[in-house]
């Protein structure tokens, strides 16, 4: 009886406390409302300089929205009429032109381009922002890499509002490369004032302040709680957005972060659960936003260095036990798009990802594993991240399941956030999940990552092959060359040959799932998959 | 007093050097590479190797605790990676957040569950009594994150009359200017009562939620105890001498009667600050024990180690307090020290 006296006292005191708020004040709230946007997601930034040392994801969206880069991409509406960046088109950004000739591309700089602080933007600053990034080493250094982009003396002052950059190789990556976050443009000026001898960068001083000429800048950080963009009225690059302020929470609890969109307290947010996005769709009060991740795929891998997987029927086997249609339904709430059961023996299109042509069918799989001297089966491990525990979970526990029925007995191996990638760089894990999606959306530059006999730390299954490594080299060259039948022909060889060999068994290409309120609109859809708040409109 | 209180102090100092060596020994057995964490998820081995050299976690381990001491006895307790922010800092600006809703948790239950538990004392086996028991049996069964969620759901989901469960303030609010760090105080101090009544609005499910959870050992340590003077023979005497029941129970048994509720409210005090890190987590509450786990996931040593540390030199300040308030309510504990 007290308790529920006291549980009835406490709603009646929270509902007393309601009213004393002055009329006049709950109208600046409105107005305050209508130009704030408030996204609400699960982890923040550690770092707002994506140069910076292990800054995390969401740094990263800080970073797009409070600088410039020289090039973007164009926007391209999908049939289901999302906004999805064009991966071929580029749009000039802090360039008014661009000229890409055989062995350099030279930039003119808007002239009427400032940074946040007013100082103009000039062809110093552009050399030294990129000079920043293929020295700092880490993330951006090796991103940068990517494109061939490794050296200072790439990139040239020509006068006060022309670099050029010059191309150490061929490499038809170089360009996308200056189109994702890494380049960006930094206030050198006011960032040089506060390097020291030790920090020559001026690291320690762009972890906290954003230092561009972004459409937004940072106002207010508070670490695991609270982000506060305000937008630049100065910012000339492109239509003035339309939020004013961008208010951006953290909210650790998913089940919150779902109260608080159906409440209509929050207007945006992404990370939730599969589950929690499927019943809100059927809810129909929110707009949600489902797109698949570009240039990525979950799939099984297994170590091809060590028995029993160096043998290809037992991949074959596994292959042909994988539950795919039930991992689809339990893990996934049927939010993906899956990659098995193509029905074709060949690939069609020269594209990424593409189906491959396993299905479940456990009584092949068992004839393969007897073909391959394993009648009984054979125990093993599957290990997965448990930073993505509510998808890796059930796919490994229905995995398990079914590799049961042909005699594998597979014990779940779980790895913590912290110590996945360290696991997945000594590239011992017999069998395990993981995903991995490529900002570059290119065939070959995924299985550069994954399948190249130079063993990067993404060719996760230790996979080696001249055949490979000749059909991947092939591509680059081709598309370099601009010979298009010679392209497809190695698109199409690397991706039979993935699918034949199996060293890793793609299932499906997660989807990037964002909810917003009835009246926010705008989204656009990114390679780096974080929001880009200059097109979010409200109201 | 003094003397003691000085004491006391000075008996700390081996358990704090103690926890200083065990947190750094722990933080390095945590599995997990920081170093290969923070290099993202497309990082070379050279990467890695580079930022482990930049983190100085290449170095021997006994080179790395030194670092650490020296760092320390300057009050610096290194960066923490998750958040890029010295972890003295951070532990400062969120102490008060977790101090306000624990102790404001504290005070809502000592408020219903003393009572409650003089009650059940005064008549037992009686209604009040049961209830009593149902209260606190009910209270500490249930895990603070779902009561947390629970309350979520009923108050702000369905009801709608609990604020947004978005941390200290409603997104619209700003802080008060920080003297004490606990908006309600520093809200009074600025004469903000907008702002007061927003902070205890966001106060008041979080603080409900530890107070549920902290009414059992306080009202069952209150019963018991005051089972035990309410049958002693000075109390009798009292009766037989025609006192009020009021003082005879106020006055005479419940001071008697509070040392061990005294004890049992520290030991509480201490499991509520743990049971935060869950509240915390519910309520994004940006306090001290959402950030240490934050850092534990990613095996982030400096905020662990500072947090482990700001923990013990609180637990010693409470236990200190609490000593000192024995010698204010019994005599023979001052002349004892």
């Amino acid at each position: 009886m007290k308790r529920r006296t006291f549980l009835k006292s406490l709603s009646a005191a929270s509902a007393a406390s309601a009213l004393p708020i002055p009329a006049v004040w709950s109208s600046a709230k409105a107005q305050a409302r209508q130009e704030t946007l408030l996204v609400v997601s699960e982890s923040g930034p550690n770092n707002v300089d994506i140069h910076g040392v292990g800054t995390n994801v969401p740094g990263y969206e800080v970073s797009w929205n409070c600088y410039d880069r020289l090039i973007s991409h164009e926007m391209k509406t999908l049939p289901n009429g999302t906004q999805y960046y064009d991966r071929d088109k580029f749009k000039m950004e802090l360039a008014e032109d661009m000229n890409v000739g055989d062995m350099s591309a030279t930039f003119k700089l808007r002239k009427d381009a400032k940074f946040q602080d007013g100082t103009p933007v000039t062809a110093k600053d552009v050399k030294w922002s990129l000079d920043r990034a293929v020295s700092v080493g880490g993330f951006p250094t090796f991103q940068m890499g990517a494109g061939s982009l490794t050296k200072r003396e790439q990139f040239v002052v020509v006068d006060d509002h022309t670099v050029r950059v010059d191309f150490i190789k061929k490499d038809r990556l170089t360009i996308p490369d200056l189109a994702v976050i890494v380049p960006c443009i930094i206030n050198s000026g006011l960032v040089q004032k506060h390097a020291t001898e030790k920090d020559p960068w001026g690291l320690e001083y762009t972890k906290l302040n954003t230092v561009g000429g972004g459409a937004y800048k940072m106002t207010k950080w508070q670490p695991g709680a609270e982000v506060i963009l305000e937008r630049n009225d100065d910012w000339k690059l492109g239509p003035q957005p339309k939020v004013r302020r961008i208010i951006w929470r953290m909210v650790p609890s998913a089940g919150n972060r779902r109260a608080l969109l159906e409440r209509g307290d929050a207007d945006i947010s992404y990370e939730l659960p599969n589950k929690d996005f499927v019943e809100l769709r059927e809810a129909g009060k929110l707009s949600i936003v489902s797109t698949p991740f570009s240039n990525g795929c979950q799939y099984i891998g297994m170590n091809v260095t060590k028995p029993p997987f160096d043998n290809l029927k037992v991949r074959q086997a596994v292959a042909y036990a994988i539950p795919y249609q039930k991992i689809m339904d339990a893990a996934l709430y049927g939010l993906a798009k899956p990659l098995y059961g193509s029905g074709l023996d060949k690939v069609k299109d020269a594209a990424w990802p593409v189906a491959h042509n396993y299905n479940t069918d456990i009584a092949k799989a068992k004839q393969l594993l007897a073909e391959a001297g394993y009648p009984n089966g054979f125990e093993t491990s599957i290990s997965f991240d448990l930073g993505f525990a509510t998808i890796n979970e059930p796919l490994c526990v229905l995995v398990q399941e079914s590799l049961a029925q042909i005699g594998i007995k597979a014990e779940i191996n779980k790895v913590t956030g912290a110590n996945w990638r360290t696991e997945l760089n000594k590239k011992t894990m017999p069998l395990y999940t993981n995903v991995f999606s490529g900002w570059l959306d290119y065939p070959e530059y995924f299985f550069i990552w994954c399948y190249h006999g130079r063993n990067s730390i993404f060719n996760t299954m230790g996979y080696q092959s001249k055949e490979m490594d000749a059909f991947i080299d092939g591509a680059g060259d081709a598309a370099t060359a601009g010979n298009a039948a010679a392209y497809e022909t190695n698109v199409k060889g690397f991706l039979d040959l993935a699918f034949t060999d199996i060293p890793r068994i793609p299932i499906f290409q997660p989807l990037s799932n964002v909810a917003m309120q009835k009246n926010v609109s705008g989204y656009q859809y990114w390679f780096h998959r974080r929001l880009d708040y200059r097109s979010l409109v409200k109201g | 007093m003094l003397r003691m209180v000085l004491k006391r102090l000075m008996l700390a100092i081996p358990s704090l050097i103690g926890v200083v060596i065990v947190t750094f020994l722990l933080t390095r057995a945590l599995p997990g590479d920081p170093a290969a964490y923070f290099a993202g998820p497309a990082a070379t081995e050279e990467a890695v190797a580079q930022i482990r050299k930049q983190l100085g976690l290449d170095q021997p381990l006994p080179q790395q605790f030194v670092r650490y001491v020296s760092d320390l006895s300057r009050g610096d307790m290194g960066v923490a990676l998750t958040t890029g922010q010295p972890v003295a800092a951070e532990i400062m600006s969120r102490l008060p957040a977790s101090a306000e809703l624990t102790l404001l948790g504290l005070i809502v239950s000592v408020l219903i569950a003393v009572p409650l538990g003089i009650l059940a004392a005064t008549s037992p086996g009686s209604m009040i009594d049961h209830t009593c028991r149902i209260v606190t049996t009910a209270g500490v069964s249930l895990p603070v994150f779902f009561t947390g969620l629970v309350l979520v759901y009923f108050f702000y989901y369905q009801l709608g009359v609990a604020p947004a469960p978005l941390g200290r303030l409603d997104v619209y609010f700003s802080a008060p200017p920080q003297i004490t760090g606990f908006y309600l105080i520093d809200s009074l101090i600025a004469r903000d009562g907008e702002t007061f009544v927003a902070s205890l609005k966001q106060l008041i499910l979080p603080a409900a939620t530890l107070a549920i959870f902290a009414l059992a050992p306080i009202a069952r340590m209150t019963r018991a105890s005051m089972l035990a003077v309410l049958g002693s023979e000075f109390v009798r005497t009292a009766r037989a001498s025609g006192l009020s029941p009021g003082t005879v129970i106020v006055t005479y048994a419940f001071r008697n009667a509070m040392l061990p509720v005294i004890t049992t409210l520290g030991m509480v005090f201490s499991f509520l600050l743990g049971a935060n890190v869950l509240v915390e987590k519910v309520f994004a509450w940006p306090g001290i024990g959402s950030y240490a786990v934050e850092a534990l996931i990613a095996s982030d040593f400096a905020p662990v180690q500072g947090f482990v540390l700001t923990m013990a030199v609180m637990y010693v300040m409470l236990n200190l307090l609490i000593d000192v308030l024995y010698g204010l309510i019994d005599p023979r504990v001052r002349i004892e020290a």
